[in-house]
């Protein structure tokens, strides 16, 4: 297995918050190869044969576990993908942290896209984190086009978290999440596009179980001439409560699209959408410059705040 | 001292009949250094609207406005709060994902520690760890913001504070505390605090009290000169309106 270079390390702890290797299970792939890895008596992660990626077997009853499988490109011009699956237990209760960081120094593109999924077992408890990273002077885009699908048996719990905020030039990402009976998922996704960047989400949201319930909120803020697409589109197939939010702040020439789809196919299905897009108010900058702040780093300060 | 000479603000107003509306008209006011002044007047007088030509969220159309000798007409809020003025606004502003911490370090100019936070809060009758960690936004009451933006304030400790109504929207018994924290501040605060007020009983502990109407002083003095004149019943602004002509 490679040994980091500096620049993979940087990139590794702008996603994953790590200075080093972590504790627990871990995979890191650089460059399109597996870099390391670490397993232990409950988390076994596997190669698979047939196309590039891992499986990660998490045993029922795992308890306090963390899964770290962040993905570094430092190589321009290379084209990566993964299919990742995770096989969560009953009962367990773990975290599971995603990054993918690009640095991209060169003229041509890069690219990661990662394709999750998930299948959560009965009364399984999720975190998962995933943070998107780009940096790198070249003229080469920086390209991650993840998908996920969380598949969540009777009583599980998953909260997914989903960071972007700066330097990829692309991103178009697809959830697909399908909930059992009392299954519940939390969604919180922030993102900033600046520059000429474009990012598109996708959410679809099948509430099949009995008493399932889906929070999907997206906090997002689009600078300069970027473009941010939103679609969620939650179903209800059930007495179930789905509810969805997309909440964005637009600057300069940005433009930002959401699009909200509900679904209700039961009498007892309970589904709420809200969006709000504007730029940042007006009475919100006044007060901080009261503070003593110049209009520049009011906006700062409530950017960084409304992203949080 | 804060000196204001022949202060105007003029609107666009298309129900009058040359399409301007002068708020402020021609207004002369001077405040000596470590006061405290009740300004006080009926509705659409124009109190508040010279609360924010003094902090300079509305700009002037002419006149000075000259905190210690220096003219700050021009000057913009940031640079205005820099030389030491402090606004409590009248609606405070709601921040999603800005907590109270952070808009107490933001008011302070430095990462004040959670005690000093604390002891901000406290002063403004809040019971501090429940609130450092919260959002300043709609999910706080009315009276808890209003206590919030009067602590940004407080924490700046600058050399002028303006508090403009801050009994505006908040339920009586956040009222009775909100009068204890002014009380108190009248005791603690070494600048001069300028409260724009229709209640008796800040009026009550006022060193001075402005009556403005029309955009214009109508009336300046010490509380035992002005008060008389304006009460007579318990409800100090009804009786301001029936001696100036105004309606509430």
């Amino acid at each position: 297995m490679a040994e980091l270079d500096v620049i993979q390390k940087k990139i590794l702890e702008e996603v994953a918050d790590l200075h080093d290797v972590p504790e627990g299970a871990y995979n890191i792939r650089a460059n399109g190869a597996s870099a390391a890895r670490n397993t232990t008596a409950n988390i076994d992660i596997v190669s698979k044969t047939d196309k590039p990626g891992i499986d990660i077997i998490i045993k029922p009853g795992t308890k306090k576990e963390s899964v770290h499988i962040p993905v570094v490109l430092s190589e321009s011009g290379l084209k990566d993908m993964v299919y990742n699956d995770f096989y969560i237990g009953d009962d367990a209760d773990v975290i599971i942290v995603a990054g993918c960081g690009i640095s991209n120094c060169g003229d041509q593109d890069s690219q990661h896209d990662g394709i999750h999924t998930f299948h959560v077992g009965k009364n399984a408890k999720v975190r998962y984190v995933e943070k998107h990273y780009g940096e790198g002077t070249g003229k080469g885009a920086r390209i991650l086009n993840p998908v996920t699908e969380v598949y969540q048996e009777e009583g599980s719990y998953v909260y997914m978290e989903m960071v972007q905020i700066k330097g990829v030039d692309s991103t178009n990402r697809t959830n697909i999440a399908e909930l059992a009976d009392g299954a519940r998922l939390e969604i919180h996704e922030a993102l900033l596009t600046h520059g000429s960047q474009e990012a598109i989400s996708d959410y679809k949201v099948a509430l099949n179980g009995k008493k399932s319930s889906a929070d999907v909120i997206s906090r997002s803020v689009a600078k300069e001439e970027s473009v941010q697409s939103f679609s969620v589109s939650i179903e209800g197939n059930n007495e179930c409560s789905g509810h969805a939010s997309c909440d964005a702040i637009i600057m300069d020439q940005a433009k930002v699209i959401a699009i909200p789809r509900l679904d209700a196919n039961n009498v007892d299905a309970a589904l709420i959408h809200e969006a709000a897009i504007g730029k940042i108010a007006g009475d919100q900058l006044m007060k901080l410059m009261s503070l003593g702040l110049t209009e520049e780093e009011a906006e700062e300060q409530i950017v960084a705040g409304f992203l949080r | 001292m804060l000196e204001i000479k022949n202060l105007s603000y003029k609107v666009d107003d298309e129900n009058e009949s040359d399409g301007i509306k002068d708020i402020i008209d021609g207004l002369d006011l001077t405040v000596e250094d470590g006061k405290f002044v009740v300004i006080t007047g009926p509705n659409g007088g124009g109190k508040s609207s010279l609360a924010k030509l003094i902090m300079g969220i509305n700009p002037a159309t002419d006149g000075q406005i000259i905190l210690d000798g220096e003219d700050i007409t021009k000057k913009s809020i940031t640079e205005r709060a820099k030389m030491g003025v402090s606004f409590a606004f009248q609606a405070p502003v709601h921040f999603k994902g800005i907590k109270v911490i952070d808009l107490l370090r933001i008011a302070a100019g430095e990462k004040i520690s959670l005690d000093l936070a604390c002891e901000y809060l406290s002063r403004v009758g809040l019971c501090a760890k429940d609130y450092v960690e919260r959002e300043v936004n709609g999910s706080l009451s009315g009276g808890e913001l209003k206590r919030i933006e009067i602590a940004t304030v407080l924490a700046r400790g600058t050399k002028l504070s303006i508090f403009d109504e801050p009994e505006a929207g908040i339920d009586l018994w956040s009222f009775q505390n909100l009068i204890k924290v002014f009380e108190n501040m009248r005791k603690t605060v070494n600048g001069t605090i300028i409260v724009i007020s229709h209640q008796e009983r800040i009026l009550n502990i006022a060193d001075e009290i402005v009556v403005i109407e029309n955009g214009k002083v109508k009336m300046q003095g010490s509380r035992e000169d002005v008060l008389p004149q304006l009460l007579g019943t318990s409800n100090a602004s009804q009786i301001a309106c029936e001696k100036l002509g105004g309606d509430l």
